[in-house]
């Protein structure tokens, strides 16, 4: 079979984009286009007037970064109506985890129902991925990655390594 | 009283003036380059550097740079070859900065019952001056390359004579229209002689009677300036130029250099081809306000001129080095002949 080949033309250069003078203006009609509008909105708000923003530009670390409801942050471990972790320690979160970053010790739950449950749970989130395997694997709905939390930091690698208490609660909740 | 002393206080003084104005907008222009481009591009541009929580719009960001550059290690490569690799910025900017005394600013002010003369450099071939000091700033570019011992400055500084030596030559012919329609190569004299306002509407002014030369100055002056489209040179970040080799102030005063340079071309073009000091209704103005306002109407046409020359700047992209030259040698080169023939024409005919 011969190999089928489209050819591609050059688009023919026309006569006023030949000389490039005309389309030199026309290019100096959309920066100054741009120019004008973004000074004319940058003059009204700096006058305190209401007016569309002059640039996209987010002056990021005075303004908190706008993360999208679907992002996936830092994780939230979920907890039952009673306070108790949901987590029962099953160690799927564990297991799937590419990074290897969670670490679970699991112990007998008093509640008989529940059999098993986290006697700590710790993620370092200087290692994890955030790939959102471990909200996949969870069969009880223990672990999401909604805080929308995205800026961790810490002075040490201890400093990251979070553990459960840390991890149920939301950024505004005292933690950060 | 001592007429001497008065004359060589007052040039002191205008040349003082003059070089502060091209300094001094050559520093404005750094941050007017960052917010014009930030503007085009729906950015904000640098606004950080405060003083004491003020920014004023990222005003000290020229004091910031300033500062760096003399505080940063002024590092010589050991392969260097000393004295000429130091001196090159220095003959650069030196060149580009005398050249701007040359540029009047007003016509002479009556003060005093004696004449003051606004232009810092009374000379009689004032243009041939600028152009000859602007040639002479290429040594200093093609002394950065050649004298850094790395092969990247030695390429940019070949570039930089290959395209600058093409437009020279292209710059040269294109403005031997409008002195030849000035009948002077004093540029006061030429800018008195757009004085006039033709069939009563429109100003004389150079442009109106050689706007393809004016076109073609603004092409070969850009390329002059080494900045984009012509920035073959230095190639800010994608092609190494010919000041590679170089920090700290040395590296700033080439940066320096080519904001007094654009400052230069614009002061030229303002005087060559937009009338000067000239402003239709003003000259009814009383004497020493009438120059007062001419050099307000010449700073304000040279930075509208600046404003052109960045807008174009930020708009266009830069050229292959082969349509570089082709553009100097093939289209500026014979268009410029062109209207210097149609000019000598026109002139002998209507004599």
């Amino acid at each position: 079979m011969t190999p089928r080949i489209a050819p591609v033309r050059r688009p023919e250069m026309g006569f006023s984009e030949r000389i490039y003078i005309v389309e030199i203006l026309r290019g100096l009609w959309v920066t100054s286009r741009h120019f004008f509008t973004n000074l004319f909105r940058h003059s009204l708000r700096l006058l305190g007037l209401r007016a569309e923003p002059g640039a996209v530009t987010l002056q990021y670390p005075d303004v908190p970064a706008r993360v999208p409801p679907r992002a996936r942050g830092r994780h939230r471990l979920l907890l039952r109506d009673d306070g108790t972790p949901r987590c029962v320690a099953c160690m799927l979160c564990e297991t799937i985890c590419p990074a290897s970053c969670i670490r679970i010790i699991a112990e007998e739950s008093p509640d008989i129902s529940i059999e098993k449950r986290a006697k700590s749970f710790e993620i370092d989130l200087g290692v994890c991925v955030y790939c959102g395997y471990c909200v996949e694997a969870c069969p009880e709905d223990a672990i999401r990655m909604d805080s929308g939390q995205v800026e961790m930091c810490a002075y040490t690698r201890e400093g990251l390594r979070w553990n459960l208490r840390e991890l149920s609660k939301l950024p505004d909740q005292g933690i950060n | 009283m001592n007429e001497t002393l008065i004359q060589t206080g007052w040039s002191f003084f205008l040349v003082l003036g003059a070089v502060g104005f091209g300094l001094k907008l050559a520093a404005l222009l750094s941050w007017v380059e960052r917010k014009q481009s930030a503007l085009i591009q729906d950015r904000i541009g640098a606004n950080r550097a405060d003083i004491f929580g003020l920014r004023i719009l990222g005003l000290f960001h020229i004091i910031a740079d300033a500062l760096k550059l003399m505080l940063k290690e002024d590092f010589i490569p050991p392969k260097a070859l000393r004295p000429w690799h130091d001196i090159a910025p220095a003959l650069s900017l030196g060149c580009s900065v005398l050249c701007l005394a040359a540029l009047p600013f007003g016509d002479r002010i009556v003060f005093l019952g004696r004449a003051w003369s606004l232009q810092p450099l009374p000379l009689s071939a004032g243009i041939l001056f600028a152009l000859a000091l602007l040639s002479l700033g290429v040594h200093g570019v093609v002394m950065a390359g050649a004298c850094s011992g790395s092969a990247y400055s030695l390429l940019g500084g070949l570039r930089a004579a290959a395209q600058m030596i093409s437009y020279e030559v292209a710059m040269l012919s294109i403005l031997a229209g409008p002195l030849f329609l000035y009948g002077t190569l004093d540029l006061a004299e030429a800018v008195r002689s757009q004085a006039h306002m033709f069939h009563g509407v429109i100003p004389a002014w150079g442009i109106f009677f050689q706007p393809l030369a004016f076109l073609l100055f603004l092409c070969a002056g850009a390329a002059e300036t080494k900045r984009a489209p012509f920035d073959l040179p230095e190639g800010e970040s994608e092609i190494v130029g010919y000041f590679t080799e170089y920090s700290g102030m040395r590296f700033g005063m080439f940066m320096t250099n080519d904001f007094v340079e654009t400052v230069l071309l614009s002061g030229l073009a303002v005087t060559l081809f937009l009338g000067g000091w000239h402003l239709p209704g003003l000259s009814g103005l009383p004497q020493p306000f009438l120059g007062l306002a001419q050099v307000a109407v010449f700073s304000a046409k040279v930075c509208a001129m600046l404003w052109l020359l960045m807008q174009l700047r930020w708009t266009l992209p830069r050229f292959r080095f082969d349509q570089l030259l082709s553009l100097g040698w093939k289209r500026l080169l014979p268009l410029s002949l062109l209207n210097l023939l149609v000019t000598a024409w026109a002139l002998w005919w209507l004599s």
